[in-house]
């Protein structure tokens, strides 16, 4: 009873410090600026090539790859939103000595990092999901384009933004602040490149590098659900669209195949694994 | 068993006095190659004002935050309000002022406090905290961002903060470090307050008058160890004499060092009277020391600062390592 107060408390304070310190505002602001560039682009490319040069299919290729190429815009704010702001609420307190006077409180550790993280995850998803929502209906208004599985698509983003936030509390709570934000951006762009390198083999047949992106995504979730979300955000025809399997494999924005039940499986027993870490090593840290 | 047999048998814990608000045994730590706190062990009485004192490196916010759960040590036994201190809950009623202060900068007063009430699972009324804050000179800044508040301010938050949850045991670091003279003797007025009302106090502070003006008890520590505690009569060998005398024989001098330790400047003698003096002390020296025909000349009585005594300590222990 007592560790749900603190879990709740904790968590409920984090999510006030990201409005107070203005993180909202400001990503706010940037999902605006993303949302109305985007919807000029798509009403532009809609109005100059029009339906009458492209056949339906193309058309739905390219709104897929456009929306792919955006939602990653997307992806990408989240990731640094939350890998920064994780490191500051975290290690930052317990270097500036705020967490001195709150865990001498009747607290444990274990619970006040579980409300930590939890206000991060409502963070960091509720971005992700209200930011995808609106980017897809501003797709639709601009070229009448929905892609066919909405809901699982922005479920996978947001599961991709709680797997870095995971990585960036573990990181936060044996690193510094600003090193631990690096340091998850870092990976996170580090197995986008891995995951579009093995991509690049698997289509020249070349396994050796096919599996790079394969171990990669296994090392960090990050990349496997980006590309899970992509292929639920990507029209059905379109890979084959864009030139059968290989070649749309290759592809940094189109996703040739949906996320196994195993995979998520794994991505969620990986969130788990490094929570484990990050509590063990915060119960072990002296303030 | 009958009801009769259960009260008898619980009569006797009944009776038993409480456990000691703060209880220590053998407490260390390492940090690398650094002993922080070698064999700390220390007791607080409820109701007692307990002052920490030694230099710089000496351990003291180390056990402190050891005490608290938030240094680990790798040795030794603590117990708070007569629990072990490694259960958080324990630590219910017990209000924290750390050296480093620092409260959410993005929090107003009211909320840091509202805060620190809700974590400790006390029921706290809106008017109580509003006392507190009140009480630490913060009444009209309420409302305002911790973000914009002096250190001094920031430091009496965190008095209000340390007092908010109806603490039995309040500990103390540094709590008058970034503050002016008056915020000086609002703390000791605070300190006393709580004294008054049975709460054990633990103070770790730099300044030797505000320790000497409201602490029962003193312990002092030295790269990690107990150097000396006991109350400040005890430490401070309660007073001395000092002495011009001349004519001296062997047995004045004799029955001068029966009396205490005694140190010779030329003609005069500075002697340590006996803690536990009734008063008979002085004029039977001076009746002893006529009667084996030394004459005096004066007689002043001279006090031992609690910052000698410190310094005496802190030079002995030096001087036994160099030795060593």
């Amino acid at each position: 009873m007592t560790a749900a107060r603190t879990v709740l408390t904790i968590a409920a304070l984090t999510l006030r410090e990201a409005f107070r310190r203005r993180v909202v505002i400001a990503l706010v602001a940037l999902t605006v600026v993303l949302l109305v560039l985007s919807g000029w682009g798509f009403s532009r490319l809609a109005a100059e090539q029009g339906t009458d040069t492209l056949t339906s299919g193309q058309a739905r290729l390219t709104a897929s790859i456009m929306l792919n190429l955006v939602m990653f815009g997307f992806s990408l704010i989240a990731a640094l939103g939350t890998a920064f702001l994780a490191g500051p609420t975290l290690s930052g307190e317990t270097e500036s000595g705020i967490a001195l006077a709150v865990l001498a409180r009747p607290i444990r550790r274990p619970a006040f990092l579980l409300g930590k993280w939890l206000g991060l995850v409502a963070f960091g998803s509720g971005f992700i999901i209200l930011a995808g929502l609106a980017q897809c209906i501003v797709v639709r208004l601009a070229v009448d384009y929905w892609p066919p599985q909405p809901s699982v698509a922005l479920a996978h983003l947001a599961a991709q933004t709680i797997v870095l936030l995971t990585l960036a509390v573990l990181l936060s709570t044996a690193v510094s602040p600003m090193a631990s934000g690096v340091v998850a951006v870092g990976l996170f762009g580090a197995t986008w490149i891995a995951g579009v390198v093995g991509a690049i083999g698997r289509s020249l047949d070349n396994e050796a590098v096919a599996r790079v992106g394969s171990i990669s995504r296994m090392i960090l979730p990050t990349d496997g659900l980006w590309r899970g979300a992509m292929h639920a955000f990507q029209d059905a025809s379109a890979v084959v669209e864009f030139g059968g399997g290989s070649e749309g494999e290759a592809f940094p924005f189109l996703s040739a195949a949906p996320l196994t039940t195993t995979y998520l499986l794994w991505a969620a027993v990986w969130v788990l694994m490094i929570w484990a870490l990050a509590a063990s090593s915060f119960v072990r840290k002296d303030l | 068993m009958t009801a009769a047999d259960t009260t008898a048998a619980g009569k006797p814990v009944a009776d038993l006095p409480p456990a000691p608000a703060l209880w220590c045994s053998g407490l260390r730590k390492r940090y690398g190659r650094q002993q922080a706190v070698a064999d700390v062990s220390l007791e607080v009485q409820r109701g007692d004002v307990v002052g920490l004192l030694g230099p710089n490196g000496a351990g003291k916010t180390t056990v402190i935050k050891m005490l608290l759960g938030l240094v680990r040590p790798d040795a030794g036994d603590a117990m708070l309000l007569g629990r072990p201190a490694s259960d958080p809950s324990t630590r219910v009623r017990v209000g924290y002022l750390p050296e480093l202060f620092r409260y959410q900068p993005w929090l107003s007063a009211a909320e840091v406090l509202a805060l620190h009430v809700r974590l400790s699972g006390v029921d706290v009324s809106e008017r109580d905290r509003r006392e507190k804050l009140a009480l630490v000179g913060l009444a009209e800044r309420a409302g305002d961002r911790v973000g914009g508040f002096s250190k001094g301010m920031q430091q009496r938050l965190g008095l209000a903060v340390a007092l908010v949850a109806g603490p039995e045991l309040v500990i103390l670091d540094e709590p008058t470090s970034a503050l002016d003279p008056v915020g000086r003797v609002d703390v000791r007025d605070i300190v006393l307050a709580l004294k008054a009302n049975g709460v054990a106090v633990l103070l770790n502070s730099h300044l030797i008058g505000e320790v000497e003006r409201v602490c029962d008890r003193v312990v002092i520590l030295d790269r990690g160890r107990v150097a000396a505690s006991g109350t400040l009569a005890e430490l401070l060998g309660a007073r001395e004499l000092r002495m011009h005398l001349t004519d001296v024989s062997p047995d004045a001098e004799a029955r001068l060092a029966a009396t205490g330790a005694v140190e010779r400047e030329g003609e005069w003698f500075t002697v340590a009277l006996p803690v536990h003096d009734d008063g008979t002390a002085v004029p039977d020296l001076v009746r002893d020391l006529v009667a084996l025909g030394a004459r005096v000349h004066a007689v002043e009585p001279a006090r031992i600062s609690l910052e000698e005594r410190l310094l005496g300590i802190l030079r002995a222990g030096e001087v036994e390592r160099g030795n060593q």
